[in-house]
């Protein structure tokens, strides 16, 4: 029986409770100066990851991951104070990151670490792409599978219980593997204060993309970012027959 | 000086005549015989997932021609139905039950294969749960940066898709030479089943051995309109109070003006709708010709989901709730006094 050497890559977004502003140029998002958190779905990952240990499932240790500017270190902070081991950074302030570079990282990542599972957000909040984990899974040619709601892993046989169009699907592979994380898998815990001060302690690795000698380059160039059109609303009415006659004058119904 | 305005005038003459002896669809014609496209239709059980002709659309959109590809268990009969789909030149077909489920590590090595012996310079995809789960480890293995959800193309390079939960709006150019693409059902209606008569070829099947197993599904069972594709949706959220005022309130509703229900997240982590119901960024995407709405506050993750609708109509008692910004009809009322006589009076 293996037992789990896990990877949980984390990304820092703009906080979810915030409204985007296009910047003046219509070139990116402005977001200096907001508050910017773990990617929501990324907590649900740490947490899956945990709680395998705390089910008993034999871990060996659960390593952190973000690629990013420095303050990343925050997230990977978090992420150890909600019980990853350790975490690993890699250094890159100028860039955006695709998810086919943070793939191609992320699988040399699993060969210098010797992972066997990875579990990766299904998506992230800021670019909306849904990709990086089945681009891993593509590129290490493992198992995968995506939108996880359960995961129940015996021996060295993961079975995970998707979300898919129309209802649930479970699907079952031997280690190793790459599973993303849906909003119905767990609810991610709160790290405590004695955590977060046990969490300064933990070993964190910065690395710099150089390091891994993978060739980055962009493939997609940005034209342009715009405010969507503004949706107004048209007024309320009195009543129920306000409601209806109201409806059918805009022919809906 | 006489001279020289004739020139000019001669001049502007003879372009203008070349512009029009040169007719610009024959500039696209030759553009568009480097551009092919290969459109992923998906099947179940031996039937086309209409809305998987969306993939088609967006091929005869970018011009150039258009092959269909499909696989499992029948497909050469599911690809007959399809060949009567009007766009699509030809369609691959791959008579192999062991790609029913569609399981990824399967089915991604069977695209590759079919991609570059075709030598397709686009790849469209439905962003369904089967699209999203396969397309980005096809782009890994041909190395490609793949382009999700999208809602319009510019041109063969260049498409338009929301970030940030449909509060912004991001053209995006591809360097790619492959360019795989999903795309939001939403934004592109399925092509037409019709008079087309494409021809049918079986595709390669690179027959890889599967890493992973299907074990089971369980969907939920509906006589009502598919959520994502309905003319109708009428939605319920946390106001609801509980799955027995849910199914009390809401279905009647919806089958008096025969709409699909969906719900919001809070009404689902509360466990009053079925996840699948869910509408939103992390949920499901609508755009119907009305969407009624009921006890949703209207949270940005939630107007992802449903901001694009023609008509939307909002009951809350919360006159200050966020929802009434976009609801071209709002009503501010208890919903359990208000949906009930909606009710009613719609059944007459």
């Amino acid at each position: 029986m293996s037992s789990l050497r896990i990877l949980v890559p984390v990304k820092r977004v703009l906080d979810y409770t915030l409204k985007p502003r296009v910047n003046k140029t219509q070139t990116a998002i402005d977001i200096t100066g907001l508050k910017q958190s773990m990617n929501p779905f990324d907590e649900l990952s740490i947490e899956e990851a945990v709680r395998l240990r705390e089910r008993k499932v034999p871990v060996d240790d659960i390593l952190a991951f973000s690629a990013g500017p420095a303050k990343s270190q925050d997230v990977l902070r978090t992420a150890m104070a909600m019980g990853a081991d350790r975490a690993l950074h890699v250094v890159e302030e100028k860039e955006d990151l695709e998810p086919l570079g943070v793939a191609k990282l992320l699988a040399q990542v699993v060969k210098d670490e010797d992972r066997n599972l990875v579990i990766l957000g299904k998506q992230s909040i800021d670019d909306d792409a849904g990709q990086t984990g089945q681009m891993l899974a593509g590129l290490l040619g493992w198992s995968q599978a995506t939108q996880a709601s359960k995961v129940e892993v015996e021996g060295d046989v993961v079975t995970v219980t998707k979300e898919v169009d129309g209802g649930v699907e479970t699907v079952k592979s031997k280690l190793p593997m790459v599973v993303t994380t849906d909003l119905r898998l767990n609810e991610p815990r709160y790290a405590s204060l004695p955590n977060i001060m046990k969490a300064k302690k933990k070993p964190l690795v910065k690395k710099a993309l150089e390091d891994y000698g993978i060739d980055l380059k962009k493939r997609l160039k940005t034209v342009k970012v715009t405010e969507p059109p503004v949706r107004k609303g048209g007024g309320k009415v009195e009543d129920v027959d306000g409601l209806i006659g109201k409806l059918k004058e805009l022919g809906a119904l | 000086m006489y001279s020289i305005a004739r020139h000019t005038a001669l001049r502007q003459a003879r372009s203008a005549c070349l512009n029009a002896a040169r007719p610009t669809v024959f500039q696209q014609s030759s553009l568009a015989r480097l551009l092919s496209t290969l459109a992923v239709l998906e099947q179940r059980e031996g039937k086309l997932n209409s809305s998987s002709l969306a993939a088609v659309t967006a091929g005869t959109q970018l011009g150039g021609s258009v092959t269909a590809i499909l696989a499992g268990k029948n497909a050469k009969a599911v690809a007959e139905e399809a060949s009567k789909v009007e766009g699509i030149e030809k369609i691959l077909y791959i008579e192999n039950e062991a790609y029913d489920k569609g399981l990824p590590e399967h089915y991604a090595p069977l695209l590759v294969e079919n991609i570059k012996k075709g030598g397709f310079s686009h790849i469209f995809a439905g962003h369904s749960a089967f699209g999203k789960t396969l397309m980005p480890r096809v782009a890994a293995l041909l190395d490609v940066q793949q382009i999700s959800d999208i809602t319009a193309i510019e041109n063969e390079n260049t498409f338009v898709r929301p970030i940030y939960a449909g509060n912004a709006i991001l053209t995006v150019e591809s360097t790619d030479s492959i360019k795989i693409v999903t795309l939001r059902g939403t934004s592109f209606a399925p092509a037409a089943i019709g008079s087309g008569s494409a021809a049918l070829e079986e595709g390669l099947d690179p027959k890889s051995a599967p890493t992973a197993e299907w074990v089971s599904e369980s969907l939920a069972k509906s006589d009502r309109p598919e959520l994502s594709t309905a003319e109708r949706v009428v939605s319920g959220g946390r106001g609801l109070k509980s799955k027995e005022e849910f199914d009390k309130i809401i279905p009647p509703l919806a089958d008096a003006i025969g709409a699909a229900i969906g719900a919001s997240r809070a009404a689902v982590d509360s466990g009053f709708a079925d996840n699948s119901l869910q509408v939103g960024q992390t949920g499901k995407n609508v755009a119907p010709q009305l969407y009624l709405c009921a006890g949703i506050s209207g949270a940005i993750q939630h107007l992802a989901g449903m901001k694009d609708s023609k008509v939307i109509a909002a009951i809350n008692k919360n006159a200050e709730a966020p929802i009434f910004e976009v609801a071209d009809v709002g009503l501010v009322a208890d919903l359990f006094d208000a949906v009930p006589e909606m009710t009613e009076k719609l059944k007459k």
